[in-house]
């Protein structure tokens, strides 16, 4: 059963399972075997847990012979991104500064993965602190994308990205901050959904930004999303930032007809900086969905093309805020000083990696007396226009689609020695993250060189139904044509 | 934008992060070309705006957030002991920060 075990979903694992077709055991030993041929490569996962995931494999395979019913995710094999907090499995947040750390908790997301019956497989490479696009910002090295392994998977969950994609699990959890999930699920050629601020519990993932960051769902289809957005969706008495409403059955929501809906396509995204062949695929996507029954709506977004420059303020004012707490004191790296000052210089000097320092640079400068009210402050009410447009389309319409990332996958190396080149390429998903709505990348095609092109769907708040709706019929009218 | 020298080294200051003579170079350029960038933001008229910090639904979306202030025990003091680089339980050991009275 080696082969197989790559492409199933989430609802033919379980199946196969009750028909006794492979135990959840043999799942994980195809799924570690797989690990560790590919995994040398790819660079996709840094920390692996096989005691655990054995563990539930054997409560699984004893609920099987017992004839009792499984939970929904069962043997569904998971990555967990190295941001969220695992019970004794090592969470370094791609950082030096926590090279040893094992958290004596898990994360709610982790808790209801595997309570809903996952394999919790191990832990997935990303950019430090989840800080950057390309996943080269790791201190344990880039992750290679398995479509063009010459080429960066995208961050920052790029690891839970190359791993789903190259079928060495079948879902990941990532997280998204600016476009963290959605723009690595593009570039690799996966679905990948950030829900809305609020839907998903964030207890236990380590912060960056907190009024942004995000948990979501990266798998093999949109059907496997929603099904995995299910299981980790709802309120959480952990998190006070989690919402009390009603979490819908996302699978039910996939009927497949999309008829009368109106889509908006805003003119800002699709101006300059966007590849040629990015473009058509988009173009081509928005005309399959015309041609499924819906209706095209010319939105204008005009505050689009601000949205870099308030993310890049807000996110490192969070950031510096956050990171704070990483002082060689409670967790994590110490190097040795004499004085208490001299020892948070030291630690924080030689833990964090050049990009987490420059956010924190940034941040720290926009936070700092003087500059609060001409940085961060005007930053969060550029927020307040950028999320009135947002507010605004959807007066026009039921769903807004865009390209999710400007460019495709580029070579490794390529872009790190301009920062600003790189925040730039995010001007498509940060929008959405500063407004706080849900959006889904689902594959649109390849470039001519076989590189994988995203399409992205935003919807309003608390509306992953209609997103993952729309998702799942344009998946399905692809993979007929 | 005009990064200075000595703006990085107060702000490095203020994160507390020890830079090397390299990075001080490297970010103050960097950190000129950013905020040069941002004050594309100045372009919009914001002086009637509110300014939006948290992206939060109805106030009823967020019951959990008006919850009472309970202390309940995690049971995870010694696990998290554990993970420090000094601890002396029950307590974080740190460099003196307080001289003795000579």
């Amino acid at each position: 059963m080696t082969a197989p075990a790559k492409t199933l979903s989430a609802a033919e694992i379980r199946a196969g399972l009750v028909a006794r077709k492979f135990t959840a055991r043999e799942l994980l030993d195809d799924c570690y075997a797989r690990i560790a041929a590919e995994n040398p490569r790819l660079n996709a996962f840094l920390a692996l847990s096989p005691e655990r995931a054995y563990a539930q494999a054997d409560r699984l395979d004893g609920q099987v012979a017992r004839g009792e019913p499984l939970p929904p995710l069962a043997g569904l094999t998971l990555g967990v991104k190295d941001v969220l907090a695992t019970r004794g499995t090592p969470t370094t947040c791609g950082s030096r500064i926590l090279e040893h750390y094992r958290p004596p908790y898990d994360a709610t997301v982790v808790e209801r993965v595997e309570r809903a019956g996952a394999l919790i497989i191990g832990k997935t490479n990303c950019d430090e602190f989840a800080m950057g696009s390309s996943n080269e910002n790791s201190a344990y090295g880039a992750v290679r994308n398995p479509v063009a392994p010459d080429r960066v998977p995208g961050g920052s969950s790029g690891g839970s990205a190359a791993a789903v994609a190259a079928g060495l699990v079948c879902a990941a959890l990532g997280t998204d901050t600016g476009g963290s999930v959605r723009q690595p699920g593009a570039l690799c050629g996966i679905p990948a959904m950030m829900p809305t601020y609020g839907r998903v519990s964030r207890y236990g993932l380590i912060a960056f930004a907190s009024s942004l960051d995000r948990v979501g769902p990266m798998t093999r289809s949109v059907s496997d999303a929603a099904a995995l957005l299910g299981a980790i969706a709802g309120s959480d008495p952990c998190d006070s930032t989690s919402a009390a409403v009603p979490v819908p059955d996302y699978a039910a929501a996939l009927t497949g007809s999309v008829a009368g809906l109106r889509i908006g396509v805003p003119r800002e995204y699709f101006g300059e900086g966007m590849d040629g062949e990015v473009r058509a695929r988009a173009e081509a996507a928005i005309a399959k969905l015309e041609s499924l029954g819906c209706r095209r709506v010319p939105l204008e977004m005009p505050h689009t093309d601000y949205a870099i420059a308030t993310y890049y303020l807000i996110a490192t004012a969070e950031a510096s805020s956050n990171l704070a707490r990483y002082d060689g004191v409670r967790y994590g790296l110490r190097a040795p000083a004499d004085t208490l000052a001299g020892m948070y210089r030291k630690t924080r000097g030689a833990g964090f990696g050049a990009e987490v320092k420059r956010r924190i640079m940034l941040g720290t400068y926009a936070l700092s007396a003087g500059y609060y009210e001409a940085y961060y402050l005007k930053a969060q009410k550029v927020r307040t226009l950028i999320a009135r447009d947002f507010q605004l389309a959807f007066e026009k319409c039921e769903l807004i689609v865009t390209p999710t990332s400007p460019i495709p996958a580029f070579r490794l190396g390529e872009r790190t020695a301009d920062p600003l080149a790189m925040y730039l390429a995010d001007i498509y998903t940060v929008t959405g993250s500063l407004a706080g709505v849900p959006g889904i990348s689902v594959p649109c095609g390849l470039t001519s060189e076989g590189l994988p092109v995203g399409l992205q769907i935003f919807g309003p708040r608390f509306g992953e139904d209609r997103v993952l709706a729309l998702a799942h019929a344009f998946e399905r009218a692809s993979t007929a044509a | 934008m005009k990064i200075t020298r000595e703006t990085v080294l107060n702000v490095a200051e203020l994160a507390h992060l020890e830079l090397s003579e390299s990075e001080i170079e490297t970010y103050r350029e960097q950190l000129d070309q950013i905020l040069t960038y941002i004050e594309k933001l100045n372009a919009l008229d914001t002086s009637s705006v509110d300014p939006l910090a948290q992206v939060v639904a109805a106030a009823s979306d967020f019951s959990a957030a008006w919850r009472d202030d309970e202390t309940r025990d995690a049971g995870i003091a010694a696990e998290a002991l554990a993970a420090a680089p000094d601890a002396q339980p029950p307590f974080f050991r740190v460099p003196k920060v307080i001289e003795r009275e000579s």
